[in-house]
């Protein structure tokens, strides 16, 4: 079960909400002071993109983000609810998109910063996973 | 905190002073002022981020946006920036070699290359 879940409205207005509450919620997880800035950047690039295809695909669900606490991590989520289309996250599929452009420099930025991350594309949506080490208090 | 501009010109160059944070919210904001710039005429730009708290990819997609406006005049758009947070994205993306990035202001507008 996870620590904090939240469920916000895909706005871009909401994505900086979102990075305020993981950061936060990291923080007395017992993620390193030194890689709050990345938990806030790479739940904010995740975020941003997962606001992106909703609003561009016209889902009015929301965005959903699950931060779990566990033995020795702390891991985040973030869900969106736009189903895969069978490559439809492939580089040349929306050149001529901006806003796909941005998702996928969105999730360059991710994995340049984070070591422990996967993006899934399942039926029902995509979820974006990355974890950071925890020092134990 | 949201996000704050202002501009100023020295010489021929005009500087763009960004506060607050660069995000998917507020990267518009700074789009527009950049393309209300190059259309008003100002082809060489200078933006200083020195107060800005917070950078993610859409505001890097804005800064490569002006960037190829302002080249479309053959102008130039140069970065001012100490920040090793800030700095640490331009790194990851490669784009430290896009951009000429600036200790100060002063260096920014001195600079012809």
């Amino acid at each position: 079960m996870p620590t904090v879940e939240l469920l916000f409205s895909a706005q871009p207005e909401h994505v900086r909400t979102a990075r305020l509450v993981a950061a936060a919620v990291a923080r007395r997880a017992g993620v390193d002071e030194a890689a709050l800035d990345e938990v806030r950047l790479a739940v904010g690039e995740a975020c941003s993109r997962a606001v992106g295809l909703h609003r561009s695909n016209g889902v009015e669900e929301p965005v959903k983000v699950r931060l779990t606490e566990e033995e020795k991590k702390f891991s985040i989520e973030v869900a969106d609810e736009v189903p895969s289309t069978g490559g439809g996250s492939a580089p040349d599929s929306g050149a001529d998109d901006p806003a796909d452009d941005e998702g996928e420099m969105g999730l360059a930025v991710i994995s340049g910063l984070v070591d422990d991350f996967e993006v899934v594309d399942g039926e029902k949506g995509g979820i974006i996973r990355m974890s950071w080490p925890t020092v134990s208090v | 905190m949201d996000l704050s501009l202002s501009t100023r010109t020295v010489g021929d160059r005009t500087i763009v002073e960004v506060g607050g944070e660069i995000d998917v919210y507020t990267a518009p904001k700074l789009r527009e002022q950049l393309v209300e710039l190059v259309n008003d005429g100002s082809y060489h730009l200078v933006v200083d981020m020195e107060g800005v708290d917070f950078l993610d990819s859409t505001g890097l997609g804005v800064l490569v946006g002006g960037l190829k406006r302002v080249r479309a005049h053959e102008g130039s758009l140069r970065l001012v920036c100490n920040q090793e947070r800030i700095l640490k994205i331009f790194r990851i993306t490669g784009l430290t070699k896009v951009f000429p990035i600036h200790t100060s202001v002063d260096e920014a507008v001195a600079a012809t290359d």
